[in-house]
């Protein structure tokens, strides 16, 4: 497995909206290797506090040489990332963990909410360039218009529709990404590929499970070291028993995990 | 380039001699092949691989870890593939490797550690035992071995009876007096003692009130801890005769001078390698400097050298 400790240089950083931001970076062996799915782990700082590296999926790549992350601020660490300006450089360790799988035969559905929506878009991405059919249906949720907007925006310039959903109606469906689901006409030998909070993973993997519908899902967790060797990151198994986020995963088949249904 | 210095930083735990000082802790390395990617583990002075009971344990439930100030807290749960999975394909990768691999052992029961111990003996490539006396004894009813002197003795006379390679007993900082436990083992034959395992901790949300890890308390290490960790050390290398392994909150090859000199004739480095897993590496090449910039004739010249006030 190739995974390296680099520093990175901070080619760009922009602000989508007052809380989200997206860091592109330059290291063409991360760049380079990087498949959809895979994640960075980013130090955020010198000093000791925080002190853990941070978890960000890699949303793109460009050129073989540079990948971007997305990011809201929720803490401390997210707030010193925001904080970070071009042309300094950061601790990245990566790329880490399986990617996705992608059948270019198979119609593919993405859904993603929130900033889970970034690994979606480098999923689409790579889809678009490796498989010569039909595009992948894209179905993106999030808060409200302000949040989702700058998010689509990426998926238009590379010439991919969008179904949009806010959880205030400001843009697309009024609703959950299941709500616009349950209208499309997926095929039963659709792929559907999820990243986004947990309570919109379990519902879109409860339908695809009614479906039929084959599920590949992205867990986020709390990790130390992204590597295999904390043991902090598990998620459970259906079968009994966890498996690690960082190193089994993050992406898994959802059946094969075990999900809280409330 | 540090790698190309010369600089004897040669240090013997029992009869066991290291290259130099500088181990990784117990689960914080995880079985070594994990960290093949950004280190160059040929260089390191030992490695102590995560914690191996008798049958496989799946650990905890989530959330297991949390980060705190300049620290984290984790319950993992002991989660490992048990000694017998460990020795037919863990031990193989470290088998290739030129680098003398601790096991870190842990039980239930006396018994439990007499078997485990059993088992790795005459494995090839294991240079020594690190036993983990911190978890809970089933049988007394969940005291932790490592809190009653005379059961850290029991285990610590058991695992040695059984083993043919050094035996390190890794201490708990869960105690009221540190220095009478290491005391007991160093008396039932350890050949050395490792010191601090985790500082037993606690981390709340106020928001959701309830606790940041699913086993409600868990164990603090970090950065946070090095002050605890440097008292302890400083305390048990006078109390003792035999190698006191420094353990706590150590990042740099500075650090490693401090325990160094507070008594310690080897380090281990932990939750730092989660952060920088080129950590111990590094120290190694800080060392290698600092002997030739000092222009000591050994690492082993700083061990102790504490100057009083």
């Amino acid at each position: 497995m190739s995974q390296f400790q680099e520093k990175t240089e901070i080619t760009r950083i922009e602000r989508l909206t007052p809380d989200v931001f997206r860091i592109t970076l330059e290291s063409s062996e991360i760049a380079s290797r990087a498949r959809p799915g895979q994640f960075v782990m980013v130090r955020t700082g010198d000093g000791k506090d925080p002190l853990l590296r941070r978890p960000f999926s890699i949303s793109q790549t460009s050129s073989g040489k540079y990948f971007q992350i997305l990011f809201k601020v929720i803490g401390r660490g997210t707030s010193m990332l925001a904080h970070c300006r071009e042309g300094e450089y950061l601790s990245i360790l990566g790329p880490l963990g399986s990617g996705f799988t992608f059948d270019c035969k198979a119609d593919n559905c993405l859904v993603g909410g929130g900033m889970g929506i970034a690994p979606l878009l480098f999923l689409g991405k790579s889809m678009l360039r490796n498989c010569t059919l039909k595009p992948p249906t894209i179905v993106l949720g999030a808060r409200n218009k302000e949040e989702l907007a700058p998010l689509i925006k990426d998926f238009k310039e590379l010439g991919l529709s969008v179904y949009p959903a806010t959880d205030d109606g400001s843009l697309g469906t009024h609703g959950l990404v299941t709500d616009i689901l349950k209208g499309l006409d997926l095929a039963p030998t659709c792929k559907m590929s999820v990243c986004g909070p947990t309570p919109m993973m379990t519902a879109v993997h409860l339908f695809c499970k009614k479906k039929e519908i084959s599920c590949q899902v992205s867990m986020e967790t709390a990790m130390a070291c992204g590597m295999g060797a904390c043991l902090g990151c598990i998620v459970p198994l259906a079968k009994g028993g966890y498996a690690h986020a960082c190193s089994d995963g993050p992406v898994f088949d959802a059946k094969e995990l075990l999900w809280q249904v409330r | 380039m540090a790698s190309s210095l010369k600089a004897d930083l040669r240090v013997s735990i029992g009869s066991l001699k290291l290259k130099n000082p500088v181990m990784t802790a117990s689960g914080t390395f995880g079985y070594a092949k994990e960290f093949e990617p950004y280190v160059n583990l040929h260089r390191l002075g030992a490695v102590v691989v995560k914690g191996i009971s008798l049958e496989p344990r799946a650990g905890n439930p989530p959330p297991r870890i949390v980060e705190t100030s300049c620290g984290m807290l984790n319950a993992i749960g002991l989660e490992n593939v048990g000694v017998e999975r460990f020795v037919k394909e863990k031990m193989v990768f470290l088998q290739d490797v030129n680098v003398p691999v601790f096991v870190n052992i842990l039980g239930d029961s006396i018994d439990e550690y007499r078997v485990i111990a059993k088992r790795l003996k005459d494995v090839p490539g294991i240079a020594g035992i690190e036993v983990n006396i911190s978890c809970p004894n089933v049988k007394k009813g969940g005291v932790a071995f490592g809190t009653i002197p005379e059961m850290a003795a029991l285990v610590t006379a058991a695992v040695k009876e059984e083993s043919s390679v050094p035996v390190v007993v890794k201490l708990s900082p869960n105690v009221s007096d540190i220095t009478v436990i290491a005391r007991a083992v160093e008396d039932a034959g350890a050949d050395a003692v490792s010191l601090i395992n985790t500082l037993i901790g606690m981390a709340i949300d106020h928001k959701s009130r309830r606790p940041c890890i699913a086993n409600v308390i868990g164990g603090l290490s970090g950065p946070a801890i090095k002050p605890v960790a440097l008292r302890m050390v400083y305390q048990v290398a006078q109390a003792v005769s035999i190698p006191v392994i420094g353990i706590g909150g150590i990042e740099t090859y500075e650090d490693v001078l401090e325990f160094m000199l507070a008594g310690a004739t080897a380090v281990q480095i932990g939750t730092a390698n989660f952060i920088n897993p080129r950590a111990s590496e590094e120290a190694v090449e800080g060392l290698t400097r600092y002997v030739v910039d000092e222009k000591l004739s050994s690492i082993r010249d700083v061990i102790g050298g504490l100057i009083l006030p």
